[in-house]
């Protein structure tokens, strides 16, 4: 079962918004406020990442509810460039803003759960999971 | 577990809100200590005072409550470099894994059998200044009496400079172990390194021949640091200097050779740049105080006379080896 709501990224006001639908959803489900500022940390890196580098697309947030489990699960598409070298991406102190940011491995580790598929020139497709315990 | 950090940290709070002495601080550090071994991020602390607030004093102000909110947002970056500077740890501890087992790869792959030849003493010492070694001796003797000893030195350090040197020892093993003329030697070596070497990476080699059946030793050299020749009859010490290009620069090189004839009690010291650029102090160990070294242990066995001269220069330089060293010492008896 899962209920969706989704915001278009195109403008830097557009992170916020999917930071605050993301966080809405978070609340709701019943993460505390550690957990939630977590999945709004990761949301805002991917949003960040398709506002900077794919110039726009889409954030998507779920409800999962798998096995009396319930989660956050976060989608992040767009069409942009795609991401040719993702295994040094996903390698500590690779991002370009050297550490600084959680950049991709910081949504992987924020998260329970992370995918990525991507291919160059057609787009990137980035799912992050999250379960509350 | 979370219940009982928790449990905690509400006790030595709550100890520090009554009175706010330095035994109690020095609690909290303690304790902080035990938080960040159990990797609890700084989120999860501030959430776990949070919490500690609530408990001990329930109603407070909206904007106090606001306040740690902001705070846990602060801080998740914060965490997250802590997690990634554990998992760069972890990493560079492979890393150091992975060097040693190719150091050890290194010392078994470049092993080379010292010759035993009627009427000279050898001693030898190679040290690298870190794990794997740049600098380089090979020996080859046939069963006529001959011996060649390449001593090489790669212009650079660490692995780039190990991985460098396994191409001379291939090359030295493509002369199927006949001790040639160190003009052959050296030229032969040049190519195998011109070839099949980055052409950033340059090597200096010396090459000796020895004949044991008339005791002379002819040799050669590719941009390396001169032999050392004592002469026991005269007391005295000369360089034994020809000229080369380094391994590596030219395809066309050629090499000169010079021979010497050994007298009884003669030493013939040859070594890499380690042993005379190390630096003290006072700026660079002159070659004289190589000599001096030398000189006040030349009737001991050469083995005796490296390893002396070795922990005499380590000592002038704190111990500090900054450069990979190797020396070794010919001595006629
Ligand atoms: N959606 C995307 N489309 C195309 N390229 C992307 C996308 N997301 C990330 N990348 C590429 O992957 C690289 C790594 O991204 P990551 O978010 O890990 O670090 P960063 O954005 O460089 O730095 P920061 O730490 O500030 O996030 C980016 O520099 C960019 O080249
Ligand atoms: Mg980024």
């Amino acid at each position: 079962m899962s209920n969706q709501s989704s915001v278009e990224i195109l403008t830097e006001w557009d992170i916020v918004a999917a930071r605050q639908l993301g966080r809405n959803v978070a609340k709701e489900l019943g993460f505390g406020t550690v957990d939630q500022a977590r999945i709004t940390t990761a949301i805002s890196e991917l949003a960040r990442n398709i506002y900077l580098y794919a110039g726009q697309g889409r954030i998507e947030i779920q409800q999962l509810t798998e096995n009396g489990l319930k989660g956050i699960l976060i989608i992040a598409a767009d069409q942009g460039p795609g991401i040719p070298d993702i295994r040094k991406v996903m390698e500590d102190g690779f991002s370009t803003s050297g550490g600084l940011g959680a950049g991709l491995p910081g949504v992987k580790r924020l998260m329970d759960e992370f995918r990525i598929e991507t291919i160059p020139g057609e787009g990137t497709d980035i799912r992050a999971t999250k379960w509350l315990r | 577990m979370v219940q009982k950090i928790e449990n905690q940290y509400k006790e030595i709070l709550n100890q520090y809100m009554q009175r706010q002495s330095e035994q109690n601080l020095y609690v909290g550090q303690n304790f902080s200590r035990q938080l960040i071994s159990e990797n609890i991020s700084p989120e999860e602390v501030i959430s776990v005072h949070k919490a500690a607030m609530q408990e001990i004093y329930g109603e407070l102000p909206e904007f106090v409550w606001h306040s740690f909110d902001f705070l846990i947002e602060m801080m998740i970056n914060y965490g997250l470099a802590l997690q990634e500077r554990q998992s760069l740890l972890q990493r560079q501890e492979e890393l150091r894994v992975e060097m040693d087992l190719a150091a050890n790869v290194q010392e078994t792959l470049l092993k080379t059998p010292m010759p035993a030849l009627a009427g000279l003493d050898i001693g030898l010492l190679s040290i690298p200044a870190r794990k794997m070694n740049g600098d380089y001796i090979y020996f080859i003797s046939d069963s006529e009496g001959h011996a060649g000893i390449a001593v090489a030195d790669v212009i650079g350090k660490g692995l780039p400079a190990a991985l460098c040197m396994s191409m001379v020892k291939f090359g030295m093993d493509s002369l199927n172990n006949s001790p040639a003329d160190p003009k052959e030697v050296l030229g032969v070596i040049n190519r195998v390194v011109e070839k099949s070497i980055d052409d950033s990476m340059f090597v200096s080699m010396f090459y000796g021949k020895y004949d044991s059946n008339d005791s002379t030793l002819t040799y050669g050299s590719a941009g390396h640091e001169p032999a050392i020749l004592y002469r026991a009859k005269s007391n005295s010490f000369e360089e034994l200097y020809a000229k080369g290009l380094l391994l590596g620069v030219s395809p066309a090189a050629s090499y000169e050779q010079h021979t010497v004839q050994l007298e009884k009690d003669d030493l013939v010291i040859m070594m890499t740049d380690g042993v005379t650029e190390g630096r003290t102090d006072e700026g660079f160990i002159e070659r004289e105080v190589i000599f001096e070294l030398i000189d006040q242990k030349k009737d001991e066995p050469a083995q005796r006379i490296v390893q002396f001269v070795y922990d005499e220069l380590e000592r002038m330089q704190n111990a500090e080896l900054r450069d990979d060293f190797t020396l070794v010492i010919y001595k006629k008896v």
